[in-house]
């Protein structure tokens, strides 16, 4: 207590530099949010083109029906469904990886991480032109399933590696002992194992499920004539950028926020519990 | 009991088991991601007689290396450029609203942190045009400026010449800092959590002053989260075509854009081969570099 005491007064530079780290954080903060509110307001605009960039007046028109049938709709369907398949995917691969580097030792390890760190490491567009000349060169069709592939190749890495570090500091001991009660492998997994990692396994999941459906470099290169959400969007944007473009992206920002707090309240009753 | 021969089978399924869970992602991310690079690197050594000669040949000329890099120099140069200003000014920005969230935001930590991401939950593609629609002449903030005589000075030191925001090199740098600003903030955010406030305590009880307890223990101790987060900004940013085609205009072209067009307008496979395998060897070096500077073997 008497060296808290005897601590120097705080200097007038030293709350200066304090409240100077926090005025940039809250500009920070604003300039994360600018577009955002950009986007959410031009969801009421009533354009007077066929560009939805200059405010003109309010409508509620394009809220009428968000859902709408049309390309916009089908390309979000089409991006929905490939993130849910290579998120999947991409889970098992990933989550095994990761079980076997934090739950074994053995020869290669190292080669292991480095194969999960170069795709990160490798910029989108080289990721994306190299695949799609795999495909060229084998005469592959680009569609669909070279999306998935191309999805499934970078989300396995995320996973992996955010599973890795979710689950390292498990008490693994706890597997020897439900085995040495007797429990088969199966069961010690499905009881013991699976319950412990789950709440990483889900997280990367939902990583890699936001990371598929809002890749647009990669999938660029490999989609041939399907068209995913970004990419219709880069399409279009060349000859009309419509408010119902606003208004999807405005709902799945309340969607995902809705998700997020729900998570945060979810994690405080389990810590109170 | 287990008996002898159930134990070396124990023993040799924990000998086989890591090789069983990792083979199905390794064979995935050998197939499609190291194959292609290989691939790539073939391409990018073949020629083409004409557009529609869709076969190649192969041949031993590493000129076409040093021909993609002299006719696209400025677009290259122009690609770190941007990328390693976007970098710094995540840093910039990106530092303060960690270092806040992590040692003052208190029981608001995760509600903070969610802040970052929600805005990462709307489209890449959709942010870009919102910041074209926002930096445009009609938008908002050209006049803005103006009306508070700031224009001026902007144009001045070249943020805005002419008076114009949007397709500047501004524009396109401040997008690449937007679009890529999370990937620094939550690794920095990842290196202070960890750090023990105690240690602040301890420094300001030995007389250290705010800057120098910062300066001493916490910068030294966020290292890390630097370095992951610079990694995860410049990357991506440099071999970005988006913001350079939303935000940029014919002045701004980044290599990104030279490769999407040489690939799939032009279809010329070989010379754009050729740039990404420059670019990927150039941030290779030059990621291996800087982690020898800051001695961080360990990417992960």
């Amino acid at each position: 207590m008497s060296a808290r005491a005897a601590r120097p007064p705080e200097t007038t530079a030293g709350r200066l530099g304090r409240w100077g780290i926090t005025a940039i954080a809250v500009c920070g903060f604003v300039y994360l949010f600018l577009p955002i509110v950009v986007i959410v307001v031009f969801s009421f605009n009533d354009p007077a083109g066929r560009f939805n960039i200059i405010w003109r007046q309010f409508t509620l028109d394009n809220w009428r029906d968000p859902l709408a049938s049309g390309p916009l709709t089908d390309a979000m369907a089409l991006s929905l469904e490939i993130a849910a398949i290579s998120a999947l995917v991409a889970t098992v691969l990933g989550t095994l990886i990761a079980i076997a580097l934090v739950r074994y030792r053995f020869r290669g390890g190292k080669v292991v991480n480095l194969l999960l760190v170069l795709p990160l490491t490798t910029p989108e567009i080289v990721l994306g032109a190299s695949l799609a000349t795999l495909f060229i060169d084998r005469g592959v069709q680009r569609g669909f399933w070279t999306i998935v592939i191309a999805h499934v190749m970078f989300c396995t890495s995320f996973v992996a590696l955010t599973v890795k570090a979710r689950i390292r500091g498990f008490d693994w001991t706890l597997e020897d002992a439900a085995m040495d009660l007797g429990a088969p492998p199966w069961r010690t997994f499905s009881r013991v194992t699976l319950p412990l990692i789950t709440p990483g396994i889900l997280a990367a999941a939902l990583l890699s499920f936001a990371l598929s459906i809002d890749d647009f470099i990669i999938t660029f290169f490999n989609a041939g004539s399907e068209e995913t959400f970004p990419l219709r969007i880069f399409g279009a944007s060349r000859v009309e950028l419509s408010p119902q473009i606003n208004v999807l992206a405005t709902l799945v920002l309340i969607v995902s926020v809705a998700l997020m707090l729900l998570g945060i309240v979810f994690r405080r009753r389990v810590e109170r519990a | 009991m287990a008996g002898p021969d159930e134990e070396e089978l124990t023993k040799r399924r924990a000998r086989v088991a890591p090789y069983a869970l990792l083979s199905p992602g390794m064979l995935w991310l050998t197939l499609f991601f190291l194959v292609p690079l290989l691939t790539l690197a073939r391409m990018s050594l073949s020629t083409k007689t004409s557009r529609f000669d869709f076969d190649p040949d192969f041949t031993w000329d590493f000129g076409v290396y040093a021909d993609a890099i002299s006719t696209y120099s400025s677009q290259l140069l122009r690609s770190f450029v941007y990328a390693g200003t976007a970098t710094l000014l995540c840093i910039l920005i990106g530092y303060p609203v960690a270092y806040v969230i992590a040692v003052r935001g208190g029981r608001f930590r995760n509600l903070l942190l969610g802040l970052v991401v929600v805005p990462f939950f709307t489209s890449f593609l959709i942010r870009t045009i919102a910041w074209s629609s926002l930096l445009q002449d009609e938008g908002p903030i050209v006049p803005l400026l103006e009306s508070v005589g700031l224009m001026g000075l902007l144009d001045a030191i070249g943020v805005a010449p002419g008076g114009r925001l949007l397709q500047t090199h501004a524009a396109v740098i401040g997008g690449l800092t937007y679009n890529f600003l999370p990937f620094m903030i939550l690794p920095i955010y990842v290196s202070l959590e960890k750090i023990d406030l105690r240690l602040l305590d301890a420094a300001k009880d030995l007389y250290a002053n705010g800057w120098q307890a910062f300066r001493k223990v916490v910068l030294p101790l966020s290292l890390p989260g630097i370095f992951a987060g610079t990694l995860l900004t410049f990357i991506p940013a440099a071999g970005d075509f988006v913001n350079a085609r939303f935000l940029g205009g014919p002045n701004n072209s980044m290599i990104g854009n030279v490769v999407q067009d040489r690939f799939l307008v032009q279809l010329d496979y070989p010379s754009a081969a050729a740039l990404s395998f420059v670019l990927m060897v150039i941030i290779t070096i030059g990621t291996l570099v800087y982690a020898r500077a800051l001695g961080t073997d360990d990417l992960v």
